[in-house]
C-alpha cells in the first residue's frame, strides 16, 4: 500500500496540476473586474493554504510526536524537518504571487496586508528554523531544539495572523466562503480553484515524502559512519 | 516548583546588582534606539508625537533581546551549567525565576524608556502614565518568550546573530498590540483588544515555558 | 549489594564522535576508583556520563540504583561532580553560590561556611566573587560544594589541577573522608602515583574503553 502510494503520488500530482493549468489558463474565463488577472485565483490561495496550514500543522505534528516521549521516534524530526522546508518555498511562492496580484489589483507591490503580513512573518519563523537545524549539534540535540521552534511557531502563527488583522485589513476576505457560508467563487472558476487545492497539496506530499526519504537514507549513511567511528575508536585502546 | 523560581529569580537579580549588565549596557542601548529613531523621524514634534508608540516598542524590542541574551549567558559556562543542572531544580521553576526577573529588569528599562518618550518624543505625561498597566502586560510578554527563547539558542555558540532571528517575529503580536494598544490611549481612548493579545501571548508562553523548559535544557 | 556503579559495553557521543566506544565497568559502594588515561582516552566523558550530563547512546549503565537510560535526571540529585571549569556563578562570592547550591538542593545553607572554613576559603576570600579567585580557589569553592552537598557519589575530573601542594593534600583528606562515610568516588587524574595513592582500584581508559584495571594503592590522608 505504501509502495503504491509512493508511486502514484507524483503521476498523480503532475496530472492534477498540468488539469489545473489547462482549466485554469484556457477553459475558465477571465473575472468582470480583474480580468485575467484573476488567473492567479488557481495558484496563491492553493499555495497559502498548503504554506500556512498543511506545512505548519505537519511540522507542529510531527515535532509534538517527537517531544512526547512514548513516541519520540528521530524519524518524526526528520518529517518535521522536511514539511518546514517544503513549506517555507509555499510560502515564498504565496509572498511572490501574492505581490503579482497586488500589482495590478491594488497598485503596489506589497501592501501591509493582515494576510501577506502575518503570512511573511511565518516565513521568515521557518527560515528561523532551518537556520537552527544548520547549527552543529549533537542530532537528538538539534532534533529537541528544532522540534521546540516548530511548535512555538506553529502556535504563534494564529496570534500574529489575528494581531496583523486587527492592525491592518486590506485583503479581500475568505475567498471562497463567507460568513454566511454562501459560496462567493461560481462555476468552473470555483471548480479549478478547488481542484488547485488539491494538486497543490498533492505536491505538497509528494516534495515532503522525496525530502523525508532523502533525509532518512543520510541519517542511515550518518548511523554506518558511527559504526566505523565506534570500531576506530575502540582500535586507539589496542594500540 | 514556586519555591525553585523564587531561589532563581533572586539569584539572577543578585548577579544583575553585582554584574549591572542591565544598568550600563542595555538601558543606555535602549535610549540610544529612542535617539536614533528620532533622528530618522525628523524633529517635527507632530511626527515624533504621531510615531512615539511604535518607536517605544522597537526600542524595547531591541533591547529586550540584548536582556533576554544576557540572562541566557549567565548559565552559558560550560561548568556553571553542568553544576546548576545537577541542582535537580524544577525547570518550570527555573523558567518562571529567570522570567520574573528579566521582567523586572524590563521595567526598570520601560520606566526609562518611558522619561524619554516625555523628554524626546514630547508625549503627554499624563496621558502615558494611563499606558503603563498596558506596558506592565506587554513587558511581562516579553520576558516570558525571552527567557524560553533564550533557553532555545543556549548552548548553540551563535546565540548572539541567532537569538534576534528567532525571537523577533515571535515578538511581533506583542510589538503590534504594544503599539497600537500605547497609541489608542495616548489618544484618550482604552487599550481595548489590545490588552486582550498581550494577555494571550502572556498565558500561552507562561505555559509553554513551564513546560518546555526542561525540554530545552537538555540542549545546552 | 549492587555495585554504586554498573556500565556494560556503554557508548556515548559527543556530537558525532564516540567519546566512550563499549565501556564495561563496576564500582562498589564505598569504593574509590582512578581512572587514567591519555588526552582523549574519555576520562571527561565518562564522568559526565555517570553525572547523567551525557546520554547513553547504547549499552546499559546503572548508576546508584538508576538506570541512566531512563532516569538521568533522577541520577544528577544524587552525585557530585567537580569539573575542569568553574563551578557555578562567576559573579557570585563562594559563600553566595554553596548558600544558593544548598538551598537548591534543599539542605540548610548554614552548612555552607563550615564547608567554605574546610577548604581555607574563609574570611575575604569567602566573600570575593568567585572570577576575582584564583583557578586553585575556584577548585576549593567546588570541593567545598561537594564537601556540604555530601553526595552519595563524588565525581571528580583532575581534581588535583591547579592545586597548590597544600590543596591536594586537602583533596585527598577529603576523597578518604567521603569514602569512609560510605560515599563512592570516581576520579581522574593524570597523575598516576598520587591517584593510585587514594584508590582502591584503577583503572585504565584508552580509547572509549577501559583496557586495564588494577587494585590501588589507598592510604588514609589527613588535612
Amino acid at each position: 500500500m505504501t509502495r503504491l502510494v509512493d508511486r502514484a503520488l507524483g503521476p498523480v500530482s503532475l496530472a492534477l496540476v498540468v488539469l489545473t493549468v489547462v482549466l485554469g489558463l484556457w477553459v475558465t474565463p477571465p473575472d468582470q473586474t480583474q480580468g485575467d488577472i484573476v488567473r492567479l485565483l488557481y495558484l496563491h490561495p492553493a499555495l497559502a493554504w498548503v504554506g500556512i496550514y498543511l506545512a505548519t500543522g505537519l511540522a507542529a505534528l510531527a515535532s509534538a510526536l517527537y517531544l512526547w516521549p512514548r513516541t519520540r521516534a528521530a524519524n518524526w524530526d526528520l518529517l518535521a524537518a522536511s514539511a518546514v522546508e517544503v513549506g517555507v518555498v509555499f510560502l515564498s511562492l504565496t509572498l511572490v504571487t501574492g505581490s503579482l496580484w497586488g500589482r495590478p489589483a491594488w497598485g503596489v507591490w506589497w501592501t501591509w496586508d493582515a494576510r501577506l503580513t502575518s503570512t511573511a512573518l511565518l516565513d521568515v519563523l521557518f527560515i528561523g528554523y532551518l537556520a537552527l537545524r544548520r547549527v552543529p549539534a549533537d542530532p537528538h540535540v538539534r532534533a529537541r531544539r528544532c522540534a521546540v521552534l516548530a511548535l512555538l511557531a506553529a502556535i504563534d502563527a494564529p496570534i500574529v495572523h489575528f494581531s496583523v488583522q486587527w492592525w491592518n485589513g486590506l485583503h479581500q476576505g475568505s475567498t471562497i466562503i463567507d460568513r454566511g457560508f454562501h459560496f462567493k467563487v461560481h462555476g468552473s472558476m470555483l471548480f479549478t480553484m478547488l481542484l488547485s487545492m488539491v494538486a497543490l497539496t498533492c505536491v505538497f506530499a509528494w516534495m515532503v515524502l522525496r525530502r523525508y526519504q532523502i533525509a532518512r537514507r543520510e541519517s542511515a549513511v550518518e548511523d554506518a559512519e558511527l559504526d566505523s567511528a565506534l570500531l576506530e575508536r575502540r582500535a586507539e585502546g589496542v594500540s | 516548583m514556586l519555591r525553585d523560581a523564587v531561589l532563581v529569580a533572586g539569584k539572577d537579580l543578585r548577579i544583575e546588582l553585582r554584574s549591572r549588565v542591565l544598568l550600563w549596557q542595555v538601558v543606555p542601548f535602549g535610549v540610544l534606539a529612542l535617539i536614533l529613531f528620532a533622528l530618522a523621524l525628523g524633529p517635527a514634534p507632530s511626527a515624533l508625537r504621531h510615531g512615539a508608540p511604535g518607536l517605544f516598542w522597537m526600542a524595547m524590542l531591541l533591547a529586550s533581546v540584548l536582556a533576554a541574551s544576557r540572562s541566557a549567558g549567565i548559565e552559558a559556562e560550560e561548568g556553571t551549567r553542568a553544576s546548576v543542572r545537577l541542582l535537580g531544580l524544577d525547570a518550570g521553576g527555573v523558567f518562571l525565576g529567570k522570567a520574573a526577573a528579566l521582567f523586572l529588569e524590563l521595567c526598570i528599562l520601560g520606566a526609562v524608556l518611558e522619561v524619554g518618550l516625555l523628554v524626546l518624543f514630547h508625549v503627554d505625561g499624563a496621558r502615558l502614565g494611563a499606558a503603563t498597566p498596558l506596558a506592565v502586560l506587554a513587558v511581562a510578554g516579553l520576558a516570558a518568550v525571552g527567557t524560553l527563547y533564550g533557553a532555545l539558542v543556549a548552548g548553540t555558540g551563535v546565540s548572539s546573530t541567532l537569538l534576534p532571528l528567532l525571537v523577533l517575529p515571535a515578538l511581533a503580536p506583542v510589538l503590534i498590540a504594544g503599539e497600537r494598544g500605547t497609541a489608542a490611549v495616548l489618544a484618550g481612548g482604552g487599550p481595548g483588544r489590545w490588552a486582550l493579545v498581550l494577555a494571550v501571548m502572556l498565558v500561552v508562553y507562561g505555559a509553554l515555558g513551564v513546560v518546555l523548559y526542561g525540554p530545552l535544557e537538555e540542549t545546552s | 549489594m549492587a555495585p554504586a556503579v554498573s556500565l556494560r559495553s556503554a557508548v556515548a557521543l559527543l556530537g558525532r564522535f564516540p567519546a566512550l566506544a563499549g565501556v564495561d565497568l563496576d564500582v562498589e559502594e564505598g569504593c574509590v576508583v582512578a581512572a587514567l588515561g591519555a588526552n582523549g582516552a574519555g576520562k571527561t566523558s565518562l564522568l559526565q556520563l555517570l553525572a547523567g550530563l551525557l546520554e547513553l547512546r547504547s549499552g546499559t549503565a546503572s548508576v546508584l540504583g538508576c538506570d541512566l537510560a531512563r532516569e538521568r535526571v533522577e541520577v544528577r540529585r544524587r552525585v557530585g561532580l567537580l569539573g575542569h571549569r568553574l563551578s557555578f556563578y562567576a559573579d557570585l562570592t563562594p559563600a553566595e553560590n554553596l548558600a544558593f547550591a544548598l538551598r537548591a538542593a534543599r539542605r540548610d545553607p548554614s552548612g555552607a561556611s563550615a564547608s567554605l572554613d574546610r577548604v581555607g576559603l574563609t574570611g575575604r576570600l569567602a566573600s570575593t566573587p568567585t572570577r576575582s579567585l584564583s583557578a586553585g580557589q575556584q577548585r576549593r569553592m567546588g570541593l567545598a560544594w561537594l564537601h556540604a552537598r555530601r553526595p552519595a557519589l563524588w565525581l571528580l575530573d583532575e581534581p588535583h589541577a591547579a592545586l597548590d601542594p597544600q590543596g591536594r593534600e586537602l583533596c585527598d583528606a577529603l576523597v578518604d573522608e567521603a569514602a569512609c562515610g560510605g560515599a563512592t568516588v570516581v576520579l581522574t587524574s593524570h597523575d598516576e602515583p598520587r591517584a593510585a595513592s587514594v584508590a582502591d582500584v584503577v583503572v585504565t581508559l584508552a580509547g572509549g574503553v577501559v583496557t586495564d584495571k588494577r587494585t590501588g594503592d589507598r592510604r588514609h590522608h589527613v588535612a
